[in-house]
């Protein structure tokens, strides 16, 4: 049993309750002060929802609390619950329920002790000693930081397993036969004479009756479906153009609405003249908003045109107009006064380095925006009493306070319904659109309001990924890397995220340094230093978040090192490491890629690896210099999760991952000008396409102790992957993101 | 003016600047066409007119010069089109918010090069943006489904 094993059968309520005609089955991690939700709101009736399992004579729904953004979220929390349960997937609905403490994805609350030691997500692991703040931020229900698995892993197994004897308990009384002596499957209990009694038909008497505690959980080896491929439960709606997302709420009186804010994100709106856009067809209302202006009309399209049609005097940017000054910002920072950590500083960095040839390299990674394919949207609806909101979104619990604050009434009358997301990244985590929505919606009060963002506004007002520089010094010997001095710059991504949901973050921001600090690897005089850069353009949270970009200075710079060692980039990254189960990713990568094997003339092979999330990730990428340009041919990727849930997900979400890490470090840029982000939509914000796409091999490893979400790890060694494959190819160090100001691809 | 769509006419009261994208998906409540990026960047809105996949966001609707089929008239749930249940078997989708666009192309593409060669599907399916990089699943998902409609 794990140590969150332990901790939460001390710790965890469990408890079933009676709803109409049926039962609910939880398990809800509280602290005092905080009274048992699952209780109130079953009195009222609206939250029959709150728990994990909740059977009516009508059927059963899985609910499924942590947000899909594309990532298969939700099948795998509705197989965790059906394991133990022991349903079809294909027999139960999944819901993602309502906003409610009790799917904190960590027992927390603001006044209780900082974190749980349930928690084994990767922020409470890495932050546990030195910051609290952050974990206050992403403790309550949040999708994020690669947590669902992890967060979800036992205590939704543990949710069914209750459900299942609770129903097996009950079907004992009915049937007078000993619950051992019961069996269950395809959601019924079957007794010794096969006789069937359906979950649906026991609901009623197992509300009555205790909830049967203390189940151990069913060993890896006893799995029905998971580990094994499973088909997603939305696959089929995504093939038929049938899956609804947010931007797809359609319902009675709905009217579509657009905004324009300050292009130079945060600024103010000095005034705005309407008189020509009022006078379009379809426009219903032009108000102002905070930071803009809104149009209210019939058809998105005519929202969209009418709300470019009103002129508007903006304020400037709270930040440097000009992309120069941000970059001489990042270069002055590298100073004792803005040393935000250094966690890392083994052996004798300064020594070493005064006596040795030093080897210098800088590096640079840049704005990125986040570009969901669904743009964000948000449906609102206001009345005097109630709100009610439709989006997808990773954070409904601040979506429920502050749509409450902007409408002046109770967070308990504010409704937020989850719907599925055509992608995030980390965009999700933000609100805005939803702030908007309401203040356009309470101008429309009864009906609702759905606003949609155009492509521009959500390229040019997304919260993009950190800017970030960093500043290697390093020496070598006898063919060996003896020292590695690395000092990073950046914006506090948590301190700007944070900030914008009104809570304060104290103490150093650990994302500075992820990827970096962290990293196994016994360099024998080794400091890694974080500095904070203040002032510059807000930023927000993006796949992978810190180690995005630190991945690529870490493992970029080890390569130069391990270079002018005259070592070879694999032997000597394992000869250094000293965590065993990266020893087994780095091992994995290089025998799939075949490493060492000759390569045809212009080819050029790179291998780098990040510990980002808990996760280990090494990768080796292939690149043919053609006259073309740079081609990708393959790519290989090992990564240590602990256990694989379902391998089919798991490929298509690595090979994303790695998708999502290359593209973005070959073409990926947000500048600003003028306070304007320079790119709006995908012809300057371009991606890799299909033409481009290398052949990717995945390998998940299981020899990890504990379980782990790999939607982030696998984009961190991408750009370094790459980049050292280029190097590899054509002698040339690409030390700046994107890659493409200083090559051509193909 | 009139517009047909998936095999039904439609009569419709719009300005003919009006991209076809947003008279599907606002005016006619076909949802699956997609809004991605508004400037033929993406593919989402994806759809085929006479069986050419056009972008349908850079077609006014004045300017619509046949039969629209949209990724609801290519197949359903319980009737799949060939590309569709190609799609479903090698659970293509991430997000799957790209996904109609992709299958309309990749149909349209099939339509013409019954057996295309992987240099076939990049120049057909490259004005195809994946952000979620299924990018390696539709290759896979294109050549099963030729196979199935070649075997017929």
């Amino acid at each position: 049993m794990s140590r969150a094993g332990k901790i939460a059968r001390r710790t965890f309520l469990i408890g079933s309750a009676a709803i109409a005609g049926g039962v609910a089955f939880g398990v809800v991690a509280y602290k005092r002060p905080h009274a048992n939700p699952l209780l109130d709101d079953l009195q009222d009736g609206e939250a029959a929802l709150t728990p994990y399992v909740l059977i009516r004579p009508e059927g059963i729904t899985l609910i499924t609390p942590r947000a899909d953004l594309g990532q298969g979220a939700y099948h795998v929390q509705a197989a965790l619950l059906a394991e133990e349960l022991d349903v079809d997937l294909a027999d139960v609905s999944i819901d993602p329920g309502p906003p409610s403490p009790a799917y904190y994805n960590t027992a927390l609350s603001a006044d209780a002790a900082p974190f749980p030691a349930t928690d084994t997500g990767f922020m409470a692991e890495t932050t546990r000693a030195v910051l609290d703040a952050p974990m206050k931020f992403l403790g309550v229900q949040i999708t994020g930081g690669s947590t669902t698995v992890p967060d979800s892993y036992e205590k939704l197994r543990r949710a069914g397993a209750m459900a299942r004897e609770t129903l097996k308990e009950a079907a004992s009384h009915e049937s007078g036969i000993p619950r051992n002596e019961l069996m269950t499957s395809g959601g019924a209990v079957i007794l010794p004479d096969d006789t069937l009694m359906p979950y649906t038909e026991l609901a009623g008497k197992a509300a009555q009756i205790e909830p049967v505690e203390g189940i151990p959980l069913r060993h890896p080896s006893q799995w029905r479906q998971l580990g094994q491929p499973m088909q997603r439960l939305d696959i089929l709606a995504k093939s038929t153009g049938t899956q609804d997302y947010g931007i797809d709420v359609e319902m009675e009186g709905l009217i579509h609405a657009a905004v324009r804010t300050n292009p130079a994100i945060g600024g103010e709106m000095h005034s705005f003249d309407a008189a020509q856009a009022e006078t379009m067809r379809g426009v219903e209302k032009i108000v102002p908003i905070t930071g803009g202006v809104g149009v209210l009309a019939d058809n998105t399209w005519r929202a969209f045109q009418a709300v470019q049609a009103v002129k508007v005097d903006w304020g400037p940017a709270p930040y440097p107009a000009n992309q120069e000054d941000h970059w001489a910002r990042l270069e002055n920072s590298f100073t004792p006064d803005a040393q935000d950590s250094q966690y890392k500083d083994e052996g004798d960095v300064d020594t070493v380095l005064e006596s040795a040839k030093v080897i210098e390299a800088d590096y640079r990674a840049p704005y990125l925006a986040h570009a969901p394919l669904e743009p964000i949207n948000a449906t609102v609806r206001v009345t005097d009493t109630r709100v009610d909101v439709w989006t997808g979104t990773q954070i409904p619990r601040f979506v429920q306070d502050n749509v409450a604050e902007i409408t002046g009434l109770e967070a308990e009358n504010v409704h937020v319904h989850v719907l599925m997301m055509g992608g995030s990244f980390g965009h999700r985590l933000e609100d805005m659109v939803v702030r908007q929505a309401t203040e356009l919606a309470m101008q429309a009060k009864g009906r609702p309001v759905k606003l949609t963002y155009s492509r521009e506004e959500d390229i040019s007002h997304d919260f993009p990924r950190q800017i970030a520089m960093a500043r290697g010094r390093g020496a070598v010997a006898n063919g060996q890397v003896t020292a590695c001095d690395l000092g990073i710059a950046m914006p506090s991504v948590i301190a700007s995220q944070m900030g914008r949901q009104g809570l304060p973050a104290a103490g150093p921001d650990l994302q500075i340094i992820a990827g970096a600090w962290d990293q196994p690897f016994a360099i024998p005089n080794y400091r890694v230093t974080g500095y904070r850069v203040e002032g510059l353009a807000p930023v927000s949270s993006w796949r992978s978040v810190g180690a995005s970009s630190n991945g690529f200075f870490h493992d970029s710079f080890l390569d130069e090192l391990i270079h002018a060692a005259g070592a070879d980039p694999l032997e000597e990254r394992l000869r250094l490491c000293n965590h065993a189960p990266s020893r087994k990713v780095l091992e994995a990568v290089g025998e799939m890629s075949d490493w060492g094997a000759p390569l045809g003339e212009n080819q050029g092979r790179g291998v780098a690896y990040c510990l980002s999330f808990g996760v280990p990730c090494a990768e080796v990428i292939e690149v043919t210099n053609s006259d073309d340009g740079i081609r990708l041919d393959r790519a290989f990727v090992a990564a240590e999760v602990g256990r694989v849930l379902d391998p089919v997900n798991f490929e298509n979400q690595v090979q994303g991952g790695l998708i999502w890490g290359l593209g973005h470090a070959m073409m990926g840029e947000i500048t600003f000008a003028e306070g304007r982000t320079e790119q709006q939509n995908f012809d300057t914000y371009p991606f890799l396409r299909q033409y481009q796409c290398p052949e990717i091999t995945v390998r998940g490893l299981e020899n990890g102790e504990s379980v782990r979400g790999v939607g982030e790890p696998p984009v961190p060694p991408a750009a370094p992957a790459l980049a050292n494959a280029i190097f590899a190819a054509t002698g040339k160090r690409l030390r700046e993101m994107p890659f493409n100001k200083h090559v051509t691809f193909v | 003016m009139q517009l047909t769509i998936d095999g039904t006419t439609h009569e419709l009261d719009i300005e003919p600047e009006m991209p076809l994208l947003w008279v599907l998906r606002d005016e006619l409540d076909l949802k699956g066409v997609k809004y991605g990026c508004g400037i033929a960047q993406c593919g989402a809105c994806t759809v085929q007119i006479d069986g050419q996949a056009v972008r349908s966001c850079q077609v006014m609707a004045g300017d619509v010069w046949g039969e629209v089929t949209t990724i609801h008239g290519l197949g359903t749930p319980k009737a799949l089109h060939a590309v569709q249940a190609a799609w479903v078997e090698h659970q293509v989708a991430q997000c799957g918010y790209c996904q109609s666009g992709q299958i309309t192309a990749a149909a349209a593409l099939l339509a013409e090069v019954p057996n295309p060669t992987d240099t076939d599907i990049d120049d057909a399916l490259s004005g195809n943006l994946c952000r979620c990089g299924t990018y390696p699943r539709i290759r896979a998902a294109v050549k099963t489904a030729a196979q199935t409609l070649q075997e017929g």
